[in-house]
Formats: C-alpha cells, sequence, structure tokens
C-alpha cells in the first residue's frame, strides 16, 4: 500500500479519534498508550468541568494578563499596502510568546494527574521559558530538551529557564535543533511516565496532544474574533500567523474555521529559499508521512528518513507541523507559504521602526505574510497577524544580520551564537 | 496465517519448546557499519547459536532507541544504508538457512509502499515485521498486506499495557509478542526489569502465543533467567556493541554465550 492508499484508507475506513482527515493519530511505543489515554480523559474531564474552565481562567487573567491586546498597526500598514492591519499581542503575554496559554493548561493537568515532574522540548526556549515558569508557579520539578545548536543561538533563553530553577539538556545526537530534541524528551517520558508529563509545545505529536494544545490556545482566536467584531464591526478578511509546529496559528484559525470568508493564512520558514533545499518548508517541499507520533507533512527522503530542516529562526526549524493544518491544506481551508530568512528579517526591522515592537524572528514570517496579504486583498481588506512572541531572545541574531555591533553591550556568550 | 503453513518465526518457538529451551533472537541494524559488515555480522550470530536475527531497518528519529543503537543507525545511515539494504541482508540471512523478521519504525515502510514491502520480504525469505511505532489502531493496511503476503505482524506489549490492551494487542500479532521489560527504550542493563515476569505472566493469560522478552537484556546469565518464565530472549544493544568494541569475534562470544544461557534452564 502506498502513502497514497494509507490515507485513503485513514480517511475513509476509520475516523478514528484524534485525527484530522487522515492525518494525526498515534504512531508511539505501546509504552506510552496508557499515558495518551490518562491525558485523554484527564483533559477531556477537565474541560468539561466549569470549575477547571474558571481556574485556567483566571490564571490567564491574573498571571498571564490576558486578554492580550489587538493593535493596530498604523505605520507598518504603509508596507502592507495600506490594509487595515492589526496585531494580536501574544508578545505582551507573561514571559513573552503565546506558549504560555498551553502551558498553564498542561501544568494544571499535570497537577490533576498526581504527577510531580514536567518534561519539555523547545526550540526557540519559548515554550522552555513558559514550561519552566509555569513549574515553578505550581511546584513542579522541570527538565527542558534543547538541541545544542539552539542552546546557542538562543543562550538568553537557556539562562532564563535556569533561573527559574530547570534544568535544561542539551541534545547533541541529529542536527542537534527541535526535532532531536522532541526525541529524546520522547526517550525521556517513555522511561518516566508513571510521574512525569510530557508538556509538547505545539499542535504536533500523537493524540490527543493536537486538539489538547489547540484547545489552550484557542483563547487567542476568541478574544481576536471579539476584539476586531469591536472596533471594526466585521470579521477580518485574512487572519496570519508563523507555522513552525502551528500552535499560534491554530489558536488564532480555531476561531474562524467556520468563518469561510476569512482566509486563513499559515508561513512557513523558507530559509534559504526552497529552491537551495534548506528550508522548514513542509507544504512546499515536504510530503505525507509520519513524525513523532502523528501522520503529516514531513520532509522527508524517498526512503522516508527526515531531512534536517534549516531557517534562522530556531522556533520554525522543524521538519514536520501539526497535523491539523495538514488537513486544513489539503482541504484547501488554510493557505500555507513559505517565507526566506531574508524577507522575515525585513519584516522583523520594519515592525520594530515603525511600530516600536521588536517581534520574534518566528513571528516576523507571519508579519512577512501580512505584507504579501496587503497586496493581494487591497487596502480596504483588514488582515489580523498573531503577534506570536516578543524579539528580545533574538536580539544577537538580529544583531548579526544587521551587522550591528554588540561590543561590550552584551555578553561575549550572548554575541558567540551562530 | 493461512490454514496449513507455518512461519519461520512459528517453527523456531515450536523447536526451542521441543528442546525445553527458548528461543535467542538478536539485533542488528542493517548496514552497521556496512551493509557488507552487518551481513557477516548476522550470519556469524546465526553460526553461533542465534535462532531468530531481527533485522534493524536504520531510521532518522529512533526514538525507542538508547545511545547505542542511535549511534549505529546513525553510522549505517551515513553510510548509505537504505530499506533495500535492510532486503538485502533479510536475502543474505535466508541464503545461509538463517530465519529473520524486520525491526523498523513506521515511515520508511509507508514511504516505501506497506504491500511492496510486504511483497519484496516474502520473496528475500523474511518471516515478520516487528513496528515499535505502530500502534494497533493505526496497523490495519499492514495487518492487511501481511495477511496477504503470509508474514508475521508482531507487535510490542508494554508493562503499563492494561490486560485489555494486551489482549486486542494479541490478537492483531502473529509469530510473537514482544514482551518490552521495561519502561524504558533499548540499552543494556545490569538487571532486567523486574516488571519482566509479570508482565510475561499477564500476557500467558491472556493469549497462547509465545513471548519474548527484550530490552536491556546482554548476558548469559540474563538469558538463562528469562528462559525460566519466557519463551524468547531477545538481545540488542549488547549485539550493538560487541560489533563496535570486537566486531565479528566478539559478536560470535556474545551469541555462544547468550546461546548457552537459553539452554541453561534445560532440567
Amino acid at each position: 500500500m502506498t502513502t497514497a492508499e494509507n490515507l485513503a484508507w485513514s480517511e475513509n475506513s476509520v475516523q478514528l479519534p484524534g485525527h484530522f482527515g487522515p492525518y494525526g493519530g498515534r504512531f508511539v511505543p505501546e509504552a506510552l498508550t496508557s499515558a495518551l489515554d490518562e491525558l485523554d480523559a484527564a483533559f477531556r474531564l477537565a474541560t468539561s468541568e466549569p470549575a477547571f474552565r474558571q481556574q485556567l481562567a483566571d490564571l490567564e487573567r491574573d498571571y498571564t494578563g490576558r486578554p492580550s491586546p489587538l493593535t493596530r498597526a498604523l505605520r507598518f500598514a504603509d508596507y502592507c499596502n495600506g490594509a487595515r492591519v492589526y496585531l494580536k499581542r501574544e508578545d505582551l503575554n507573561h514571559t513573552g510568546s503565546h506558549k504560555i496559554n498551553n502551558v498553564l493548561g498542561q501544568a494544571l493537568l499535570t497537577k490533576r494527574m498526581g504527577k510531580s515532574r514536567v518534561i519539555a522540548e523547545t526550540g526557540a526556549g519559548q515554550h522552555g521559558v513558559a514550561t519552566a515558569t509555569a513549574a515553578a508557579l505550581l511546584g513542579l520539578e522541570c527538565t527542558v530538551y534543547m538541541g545544542e545548536e539552539d542552546t546557542r543561538r538562543q543562550a538568553l533563553n537557556v539562562a532564563r529557564m535556569k533561573l527559574l530553577g530547570a534544568e535544561v539538556v542539551p541534545v547533541t545526537a541529529g542536527s542537534k535543533t527541535l526535532k532531536d530534541a522532541i526525541n529524546e524528551a520522547m526517550r525521556d517520558w517513555v522511561s518516566s511516565v508513571d510521574q512525569t508529563h510530557y508538556v509538547l509545545g505545539t499542535v504536533t505529536g500523537p493524540a490527543p496532544f493536537p486538539e489538547m494544545v489547540r484547545y489552550f490556545h484557542s483563547v487567542i482566536g476568541r478574544e481576536a474574533r471579539e476584539q476586531i467584531l469591536a472596533v471594526e464591526g466585521r470579521l477580518p478578511d485574512a487572519v496570519a500567523a508563523c507555522v513552525g509546529g502551528g500552535s499560534n496559528a491554530m489558536g488564532l484559525f480555531s476561531a474562524f474555521l467556520d468563518d469561510l470568508g476569512v482566509s486563513l493564512r499559515g508561513y512557513e520558514a523558507g530559509g534559504d529559499g526552497v529552491e537551495t533545499g534548506r528550508h522548514a518548508a513542509r507544504f512546499a517541499a515536504g510530503s505525507p508521512g509520519v513524525l513523532h507520533g502523528a501522520r503529516t507533512y514531513v520532509m522527508q527522503d524517498e526512503w522516508g528518513q527526515t531531512i534536517s530542516s534549516h531557517s534562522i529562526s530556531a522556533g520554525l526549524d522543524y521538519p514536520g507541523v501539526g497535523p491539523e493544518h495538514a488537513w486544513l491544506h489539503d482541504t484547501g481551508r488554510a493557505i500555507y507559504e513559505p517565507v526566506n530568512d531574508a524577507e522575515a528579517m525585513t519584516a522583523f526591522s520594519l515592525l520594530s521602526r515603525t511600530e516600536g515592537i521588536i517581534p520574534a524572528i518566528e513571528t516576523a514570517h507571519g508579519l512577512a505574510g501580512a505584507m504579501r496579504l496587503g497586496a493581494e486583498l487591497g487596502p480596504e481588506s483588514i488582515i489580523i497577524v498573531n503577534l506570536s512572541g516578543r524579539g528580545d531572545k533574538d536580539v544577537a541574531t538580529a544583531a548579526r544580520w544587521f551587522g550591528i555591533d554588540l561590543g561590550d553591550v552584551v555578553s561575549a556568550e550572548l554575541a558567540e551564537g551562530r | 496465517m493461512i490454514a496449513g503453513t507455518e512461519s519461520q518465526v512459528t517453527r523456531a518457538f515450536a523447536q526451542a519448546r521441543h528442546e525445553s529451551r527458548s528461543v535467542l533472537i538478536g539485533y542488528l541494524p542493517a548496514g552497521y557499519p556496512t551493509v557488507s559488515k552487518s551481513i557477516e555480522l548476522v550470519l556469524t550470530m546465526i553460526d553461533h547459536g542465534v535462532d531468530l536475527i531481527e533485522v534493524g531497518l536504520p531510521y532518522s528519529d529512533p526514538l525507542m532507541d538508547g545511545p547505542v543503537i542511535q549511534e549505529a543507525v546513525s553510522v549505517a545511515l551515513r553510510e548509505g544504508a537504505t530499506t533495500d539494504s535492510v532486503l538485502e541482508v533479510v536475502g543474505a540471512i535466508t541464503d545461509h538457512g538463517g530465519s529473520s523478521v524486520v525491526m523498523s519504525y513506521w515511515n520508511p515502510i509507508e514511504r516505501y509502499g506497506v504491500k511492496r514491502f510486504a511483497e519484496n520480504l516474502v520473496q528475500r525469505g523474511g518471516s515478520g515485521l516487528i513496528t515499535p511505532d505502530l500502534t494497533i489502531e493505526e496497523a490495519v493496511p499492514w495487518i492487511t498486506a501481511a495477511t496477504e503476503s503470509d508474514l508475521d505482524p508482531i507487535f510490542l506489549v508494554a508493562p503499563s499495557s492494561t490486560d485489555s490492551r494486551i489482549s486486542a494487542i494479541a490478537q492483531q500479532t502473529r509469530g510473537f509478542i514482544y514482551a518490552a521489560s521495561t519502561m524504558g527504550v533499548t540499552g543494556a542493563r545490569d538487571q532486567v526489569s523486574s516488571m519482566a515476569p509479570q508482565l510475561v505472566q499477564r500476557v500467558r493469560q491472556l493469549t497462547t502465543l509465545p513471548v519474548a522478552v527484550g530490552l536491556g537484556v546482554s548476558t548469559g546469565a540474563q538469558a538463562a533467567a528469562i528462559s525460566e518464565y519466557a519463551d524468547g530472549v531477545i538481545v540488542g544493544s549488547a549485539f550493538v556493541r560487541a560489533a563496535q568494541t570486537g566486531g565479528r569475534a566478539a559478536v560470535g562470544e556474545l551469541a555462544a554465550e547468550l546461546a548457552q544461557g537459553v539452554r541453561a534452564s534445560l532440567p
């Protein structure tokens, strides 16, 4: 049976829970099955209880600082063909990105399941920082796996995690990036599952992770929808976000899935350019396969071996993508395009200079997308971009890109990154 | 299985039962350190008493494997090992008169084509496929292809598996049940987990299939201890480490020690 035949089987014969069309599912060692079942049950029970939902909502308000504002970007809009561009300000959340939404939910579930330790993978470090934060808040032991390459380019976040009391384990296997950090976290989890919950940081992985992580991020979309209706009196023409695993995008998209007049746009990392092979463009250059527990689009060779991804952005540097995005792609409900490093860094600089907001480099890919969207949809269009994270962690990388001499301003350790 | 036929795997367990011993199953990744050397190594294992070879398909993201096998498969991939190399090793084992099953993470099989892989595996004389990351819920296409090609689909159970889950897995499995002795990844351990006997006992109450124990086994003494309660002993990382440190001689020596181990429980 070919992949196409497998897809057809998976789509037609059994619509199992945890699937998005033919994508998703559970491809994991048997040792994890009972833990995933336990998690699934805990998630469904908790989210059915008003008390749990209230507990989470209170934390979001009092700890994260939600709702996050929706900021009109008037000067940046000049570079988006004058479109009415709004930024959903997830960068203003505690810890500086959207990642905290998911982590607080999963950390509460960890306590409910009676587990005392959390582990996490991280690429850019934002999810690791968020997990370390929630672990500190709730009194959980925390270990974060991070590719050695990423510990260099995101040294600031490594320091933050350590300050928060987490153990950071640099992963030296494979490409030394996010993919390998996930492998190592999975290995830890198989060995420690009794007492440990794996706080997976994005909408990938085996069921129920994609659905659960989307649920905890759906607050982004709900707020944005309400906010845009309040200020513009109508729905946006498009909502845009960068897509690594795709959690910030799924959180934003989730509130607009049934609004067929709202175009859903995801921007994946084009790296040096899709034609160079050095990129993380799963939809532009990947194919359906199985990676890290789910069937989805994967960068793979003819033998099904994973191809290493490349991106200036550690958070988008991943050869797989969330399975629901794969389904939204195939059904045409969402459109995904690659954005090259150079285009993203131009958007990074423009937003910084026109709005006084330094975005994460991941986020800059979505901003570059907004510039394209403005040209496509015209000046009357309304576009919401998820400003998924702030760029403090990327100062060293950006300074190097733009030729800014860090001199004595930043420690040698920060400056020596790639 | 088609009535009247009996796989090499089933025969191996029947033969061992006849001899009141357990089956010795040895793992090595195809293409480690090269394809031709991996063939020499597995033939050495057979010549020194390994009953069934588990030919590993090297995969870029082996998340069930500890450092020893991770390192070996990355060497094999660097040296250019592919799914075809695996089939080549299987063919060489068959030509040598040996028996084999393949162990593979799921994506390379799906990418190769499940039916195509099953047909080519049978053609080379392979007997089955162990799938460490394929849950039975996702396995329908593979089980269909395996049935058509008369191959044994071999699934794992773990100490965390519930009884109902073990039953469901056993219903989809042929050849033998692979009992993961511990909650963890592959790699030699000083002591085989105390969870293993209990797991094997639970499996026995739920199925008549033979049960083989893997994860953490590296010595003849451990093999002997497992033989007391299981039908098969699976050794992986220890063979890879032997190949790393002492090549063919060390692999042969380890095979002989383990072969003696699985016979030590003879009355």
